[in-house]
């Protein structure tokens, strides 16, 4: 720790981009790409019969038909839209639920704190089904939004408890200390040193979280508490596939392939974005 | 008398950047020596490399011998004999060299259990129990028997740092290497603990390699000092010597700062 | 003039046990105070009283002659403008996501000092021997010594008239040391220093007066001077000797 020049800047101009972040953007953007497109225009109307019944992959119909005979590759474009629908509205959600209630429970006292901690603890073992059960009972019926608010809600009880910690962590800097000082209020202090440190961390595991509500959408989509149709969810199509699931494998291949290639490009945005996210991390390089 | 520790042209790199360059000394058994630098210096990879702990990431060139034992390249397997018996290290912060999870009674225990074993000796409670009172009693730990029922984070830092250098001394080296061993401390417990160091290198004649930053420290402590900078040596001799008529301008530096600290009691005195 | 005055302070974070016992002070103005203590003493809850972070238990602390009270925000922005304060620990001191720029401005930002911001921002750090270009850089890009000076230039941006150091040097190298020691000399001819450290060599250095705390209780204080040259309490006399000196 020499006090003499080490003022040397660090080699900043090169920046290696991992490529985990290159290959996620790739998949996720090619997801939205096509999410955004069927918003004018598929292949083929996807509540239309456009050919036989159970057709095999052919040049006209990429991923074969259904058993009424619909566009199995449009219904699966549809997928993507509302798979990042859900995975947007329910890490919005999530987001912004979980990350108020961490920092109020970091700043509470004692007895709040551990409440609070009691409380996350009990939805945290909640499974999200459940939860999604219990939202749907008590709403209308099973639709888009209920599905968003079901993962939502239970996200945000990880969250929560992430951002906690976090915060605790970041609250024990001297650096805090130093702002009560320099006379920061408490909302200063959150905005100007608490959310910018926690920020990385919280990032990556709203993005893992993203992968996981697209994963629990298609769950209860399967189980009829999505989406209800038209909504062509993936989650969907892989239950009315399964009663052919011998005779027209391609039926639920083709969603599943869908969506295990967006939750892995998720999942290696995510990795990428923790480098990318850090300034100490990347100039470290 | 041949040399303990003798370290020959020893390079550590990273990167293609050099830690440690050329470095060369020597500890005879019995020897006190002082490895003094700064933070970046390299002092404390020099003592790592010297027992073969270097991190995977850092390489290693040139020569080490540890009681005639070749420690560059060697596998780690080959080098667990030596850790304990022929060297033995106390580090810095004593409660993160000690498990917090593990009672101090029993963590000493171990180390002696290994001793024992390897020496074909008892090792049967009663045994083992013995000598670890036996070693707190040494290390003047007050009240041993409720120390050995403790938990670590339930003693004082100078009461850990005892108990670190008792499970250093349940192996009964030949070289103790002391890595900044009470830059953690206060000053009074800081002047105990070197105290104690000093007597236990008397009586065990323990060779002792002493790495600080802080001269007067390593004043008390050693024989014989070297000079780290920047990874290479830039002085070496008698503590005398070298701390009443510094050469190189660096280690003038480092006189002239501790000797204005030390000025400052006197003039205020 | 006295600048803070700490009355018959006590204080205790649990009702078993006290951690600081009647403790009396003065500041004076121009006057730098060294509070000498070990791990223990109660001398980092004695700073974080002075700072106006933890209030005491019983007892009186006062700022320029008015008693410190949290619900007086005008008072209390006075206050902070004029006690600032610097840690020991340079790594955790400095918020990681934040330029050298926005970190010394932010007793300017927080409590609405008028002027020109880089300006003032620029001058503190040219005072404490930070070159200009720094003010874009992250804390990450200095050793510690330089971190330590950002941490001093954050302190003095405000022109306080105390600032608070808590074991600033115990973390660093000797050579740096005794080149911080010789700035906050610099700037202890503007600024009045109080000195929380274990090290009475530092504070023979750079203090006036200095007491001496032993758990909780002020054991001995006044003059440095006369406290080193005749040290009347045991502790100060064990804690004299404990000091390792060069060989003569």
């Amino acid at each position: 720790m020499s006090d003499t020049a080490t003022i040397t800047a660090s080699p900043q101009g090169k920046k290696r981009r991992s490529w985990t972040f290159t290959i996620g953007a790739a998949i996720v953007g090619l997801h939205l790409l096509i999410g955004l497109m069927t918003l004018i225009w598929t292949p083929f109307d996807p509540a239309a019969m456009s050919g036989g019944r159970l057709e095999g992959a052919s040049l006209t119909h990429l991923a074969g038909t259904d058993r009424l005979g619909r566009d199995l590759f449009s219904l699966i474009m549809i997928g993507s839209r509302i798979a990042l629908t859900v995975g947007c509205g329910a890490i919005v959600i999530g987001g912004l639920i979980g990350i108020t209630i961490g920092l109020l429970a970091a700043f509470a006292s004692r007895t709040l704190d551990d409440i609070l901690a009691a409380g996350l603890d009990i939805l945290i073992a909640f499974p999200t089904l459940l939860l999604a059960m219990l939202i749907v009972a008590a709403s209308d019926g099973a639709s888009l939004e209920t599905a968003i608010v079901a993962i939502g809600v239970a996200n945000s009880a990880i969250v929560a408890r992430l951002t906690r910690i976090l915060t605790k962590r970041v609250l024990s800097m001297d650096y805090i200390t130093a702002a009560r000082i320099s006379g920061t209020s408490w909302i200063g202090v959150v905005w100007i040193h608490i959310l910018p440190n926690i920020w990385p961390t919280l990032l990556v595991n709203l993005a893992l979280q993203f992968g996981l509500a697209v994963i629990a959408e298609a769950s209860l989509s399967y189980l009829g508490l999505g989406a209800p149709p038209p909504n062509a969810s993936w989650g969907r199509l892989l239950q009315e596939a399964q009663a052919t699931v011998y005779s027209a494998p391609l039926g639920a291949i083709a969603p599943g392939i869908a969506l295990v290639s967006l939750v892995i490009g998720i999942n290696l945005l995510a990795d990428g974005l923790r480098d990318l996210a850090d300034p100490t991390r990347r100039s470290r390089r | 008398m041949t040399d303990l520790l003798k370290i020959d042209g020893l390079t550590i790199q990273t990167g293609g950047k050099s830690l440690v360059a050329d470095l060369s000394l020597s500890i005879a058994g019995g020897e006190r020596l002082g490895l003094i630098g700064e933070s970046g210096s390299g002092k404390s990879l020099t003592a790592l490399a010297a027992i073969g702990l270097l991190p995977d990431a850092l390489k290693a060139s040139g020569s080490v011998l540890l009681d005639g034992k070749q420690v560059v390249g060697a596998r780690d397997r080959d080098l667990v004999p030596l850790r304990g018996t022929t060297a033995a290290t106390v580090f810095q912060e004593p409660l993160t060299a000690l498990d917090p999870l593990v009672k101090i009674g029993r963590q000493v225990g171990e180390a002696v259990k290994r001793r024992a074993k390897r020496d074909g000796r008892a090792t049967d409670k009663a045994s083992i129990a013995k000598e670890v009172l036996a070693l707190l009693d040494q290390v003047a730990l007050p009240d041993p028997q409720r120390i050995i029922d403790a938990w670590p984070h339930e003693i004082s830092g100078g009461q850990r740092q005892r108990a670190a250098i008792a499970m250093a001394l349940a192996c009964k080296p030949k070289l103790l290497i002391a890595d900044e061993p009470t830059t953690a401390l206060d000053v009074t417990t800081q002047a105990e603990i070197l105290a104690l160091l000093a007597r236990l290198v008397r009586e065990r004649d323990m060779a002792l390699l002493f790495i600080s930053h802080d001269l007067p420290v390593v004043a008390g402590a050693v024989d014989r000092v070297v000079v780290m900078q920047h990874g290479r040596i830039v002085e070496s001799g008698p503590v005398s010597d070298v701390f009443r008529q510094p050469h190189h301008p660096y280690t003038q530096s480092l006189v002239a700062a501790a000797r204005a600290f030390d000025d400052a009691l006197e003039i205020a005195g | 003039m006295s600048l803070i005055d700490v009355r018959n302070v006590s204080f205790s974070y649990t009702r078993q046990r006290k951690t600081l016992h009647d403790v009396s002070l003065t500041l004076e103005k121009g006057r730098n105070l060294g509070i000498v203590g070990e791990s223990g003493s109660g001398k980092t809850t004695l700073l974080r009283i002075l700072l106006g972070l933890n209030r005491p238990t019983t007892g009186d602390v006062s700022f320029e002659g008015k008693r410190l009270d949290p619900r007086n925000r005008e008072f209390m922005r006075r206050f902070r403008c004029g006690v600032q304060a610097v840690f020991q620990d340079p790594y955790s001191s400095l918020d990681p996501r934040q330029r050298v720029f926005d970190i010394i401005a932010e007793p300017l930002r927080s409590l609405g000092i008028e002027g020109d911001r880089r300006t003032a921002v620029m001058q503190a750090m040219s005072a404490v021997g930070l070159t200009a270009d720094a003010a874009e850089r992250y804390p990450h890009e200095f050793s510690g010594g330089q971190r330590q000076r950002i941490a001093i230039a954050r302190a003095i941006v405000s022109r306080p008239d105390v600032i608070l150091a808590d074991e600033v040097v115990s973390a660093l190298d000797l050579s740096t040391r005794i080149r911080i020691v010789e700035l906050l000399k610099d700037l202890s001819q503007t600024t009045t220093f109080v000195l929380v450290s274990h090290d009475l060599s530092l504070v023979s250095s750079l203090c006036e007066d200095v007491i001496i705390l032993e758990r909780g209780h002020i054991v001995e204080s006044g003059k440095t001077r006369d406290i080193l040259a005749n040290p009347s309490h045991a502790y100060t006399r064990t804690l004299l000797a404990s000091i390792p000196r060069m060989p003569v």
